[in-house]
C-alpha cells in the first residue's frame, strides 16, 4: 500500500493523467448512468410492479389454476441467476426467431425478477390490511375491484415502501448486468473506457462511486414518500 | 321492510344459525340481545351478506336474495346498497379524513359527483356533531367521534336500513353516550335499525322489540317493557339476571 502511495504521488504524469481520465470520463459514465442504467431501472421497476401486484392477486384469489400459475412463475424466476435469464431471453431466444434489442431485453428480463420478488412483498402488504376494511368497503356497497384500489391498496402502499424501496435500489445495481447483453449503460461505459486508458481501477471506482450518488439520492426520496405516507397514522 | 325466511348459516361442522324468520317493519328500531355465540352477529352480518347465508332468503326492500339456490354474484351488492352498516371496531378507513371517509361510498359506488357528494358528507358530520373534523383523520379522532363518522359514512348512502354491530362495545363508557344518541335521533326520525348490542338502557328506550337469541335461534320476542319485566323463557330470564348482577 505504502509502495503504491509513493509510487503515486511520486509520479506526477501518473496523477495528472488520472485526473484527465477521470474528468473525461465522467460525462460519459454520468450520461450512461442516467440515460441508461436508471431508465432501465425505472421502466423495469413500473412493469414490474403491475405483475407484481397481478402475481399477489392471483397468489390470494383462491383459484387453483391461477395460484399454481403465480407460483410457478415465482419459483422460476427466483430459482435461476438474473444474468442467465437475461441471456436466455438476448442470446437465446434468436435461435427460436425471437430477435429482441439490448434494451427492451433488458426490460423484459428485469421486469420479470421485479414482478417475482416483489409478488411476495404485495402479498404480505395485503394480507397485512386487517378485514374490517374489506368488510367497511363492501358495507359500502364496492365490489372486489373498487375496494382494492380506494381501500385496501393505497393502505398496503404504506406498508410496502420500505421494503420495495430497497427492491428498487437493488434494481439500480443490478442494471449492471445489462452489460452482458450490449446495453450501453454505465458499466459498459465503463468497460470501453477501461479498454482504452488501462485504468481499471481509477475507472470502475468512479463508475462506483456514480452509483452510490444515486443510491444515496433514492433513499433520500424513500425518506420524503414515507413521511408523506406516515401523516394520517 | 325487512323480511327473513328460515335462514341457516354453518361454519364447517358448527351450525350458527338454525332457521331464523323475522320480519322487521319500515321505521322500528329491533335490538338484538343473547350471550356471545348466540348467532347474533352472524344474523346481522347475513342481512348484508357479509357473511353468505347456507340457505333461506333475505329481503330488505325490493331486493330479495335466496341462498337455498344459487345467489347470483352482482345481487350482492344490490343488497348490501339497501343496508348501512355500522362496525364495532369502526372500521374507517385511515388514509381518508373524515370528509373523505362519508364522501367515498357515494363517489366510488354511485359515481355522485364530487362538489354535491363533498357537501352532503359535511352536512352528515355536522348532523352528527363533527362539523368541526371534516379535515381530521381517523387516528387523530377519539373513538366516539370515529364512530359516529362511521355512522355518517353509512347513512351517505341512503340505506332503506341500519344495521348496527355492537356500536359501542370497543368504546370507553364516558364515549358511549355520544354514540348512542346520534342512534336515538337516527330512530326518532323514522330509520329503520337493527342493533346488536349489550346497552340494555338503550334497548328499553328506544326499541320498538327486543329480540333475545341464544344457540342460534330466536328465543323470544317482544317489547322492551316485556321481555325485560317478565320474560316468558327460562333463558331469557337467566340472561337478563346474569346481566344484572
Amino acid at each position: 500500500m505504502q509502495m503504491f502511495l509513493s509510487n503515486f504521488f511520486d509520479n506526477p504524469e501518473r496523477l495528472n493523467r488520472w485526473i484527465d481520465i477521470a474528468q473525461s470520463s465522467f460525462l460519459p459514465l454520468l450520461k450512461g448512468a442516467l440515460l441508461y442504467s436508471l431508465t432501465l431501472a425505472i421502466v423495469s421497476f413500473f412493469f414490474g410492479l403491475i405483475l407484481a401486484v397481478l402475481t399477489a392477486l392471483a397468489r390470494l384469489s383462491g383459484i387453483k389454476p391461477l395460484v399454481g400459475l403465480a407460483r410457478f412463475y415465482v419459483s422460476l424466476i427466483r430459482g435461476t441467476p438474473l444474468l442467465v435469464q437475461l441471456f436466455i431471453i438476448f442470446f437465446g431466444l434468436p435461435s427460436v426467431g425471437i430477435m429482441i434489442d439490448p434494451f427492451p431485453s433488458a426490460v423484459i428480463g428485469f421486469s420479470l425478477s421485479v414482478g417475482a420478488y416483489s409478488s411476495e412483498v404485495v402479498r404480505a402488504a395485503i394480507l397485512s390490511i386487517h378485514k374490517g376494511q374489506w368488510e367497511a368497503a363492501y358495507s359500502l356497497g364496492m365490489t372486489y375491484w373498487q375496494a382494492l384500489r380506494r381501500v385496501v391498496l393505497p393502505q398496503a402502499a404504506r406498508v410496502s415502501v420500505p421494503p420495495l424501496s430497497n427492491s428498487f435500489i437493488s434494481l439500480v445495481k443490478d442494471t449492471s448486468l445489462a452489460a452482458a447483453i450490449l446495453v450501453p449503460e454505465m458499466f459498459r461505459k465503463a468497460q470501453e473506457i477501461v479498454a482504452s486508458t488501462y485504468e481499471p481501477l481509477l475507472v470502475y471506482s468512479e463508475a462506483a462511486l456514480i452509483y452510490w450518488m444515486i443510491c444515496f439520492v433514492l433513499s433520500f426520496i424513500q425518506d420524503r414518500i414515507e413521511n408523506k405516507l406516515d401523516r394520517y397514522v | 321492510m325487512i323480511t327473513i325466511t328460515d335462514l341457516h348459516k354453518q361454519f364447517h361442522n358448527l351450525q350458527v344459525l338454525k332457521g331464523i324468520s323475522l320480519t322487521v317493519e319500515k321505521g322500528k328500531v329491533v335490538v338484538i340481545i343473547g350471550p356471545s355465540g348466540s348467532g347474533k352477529t352472524t344474523l346481522l352480518r347475513c342481512l348484508n351478506a357479509l357473511e353468505v347465508p347456507t340457505s333461506g332468503s333475505v329481503q330488505i326492500g325490493e331486493v330479495k336474495l335466496d341462498f337455498s339456490q344459487k345467489v347470483d354474484r352482482s345481487s350482492i351488492p344490490r343488497l348490501r346498497k339497501q343496508t348501512g352498516m355500522v362496525f364495532q371496531s369502526y372500521n374507517l378507513f385511515p388514509h381518508m379524513t373524515a370528509l373523505e371517509n362519508v364522501m367515498e361510498g357515494p363517489v366510488t359506488v354511485k359515481k355522485a359527483d364530487k362538489d354535491s357528494a363533498r357537501a352532503k358528507a359535511a352536512k352528515l358530520l355536522s348532523k352528527v356533531g363533527l362539523g368541526d373534523k371534516l379535515d381530521h383523520y381517523p387516528a387523530q379522532l377519539s373513538g366516539g367521534q370515529q364512530q359516529r363518522v362511521g355512522i355518517a359514512r353509512a347513512l351517505a348512502m341512503d340505506p332503506q336500513v341500519m344495521l348496527f354491530d355492537e356500536p359501542t362495545s370497543a368504546l370507553d363508557p364516558e364515549l358511549v353516550g355520544e354514540v348512542l344518541k346520534v342512534m336515538k335521533e337516527l330512530a326518532q326520525e323514522g330509520m329503520t335499525m337493527v342493533v346488536v348490542t349489550h346497552e340494555m338502557g338503550f334497548a328499553r328506550e328506544v326499541a320498538d322489540e327486543v329480540i333475545f337469541m341464544d344457540q342460534g335461534v330466536i328465543v323470544e320476542r317482544d317489547t322492551p317493557a316485556k321481555l325485560f319485566a317478565q320474560p316468558r323463557e327460562e333463558r331469557t330470564r337467566q340472561f337478563l339476571q346474569h346481566l344484572k348482577a
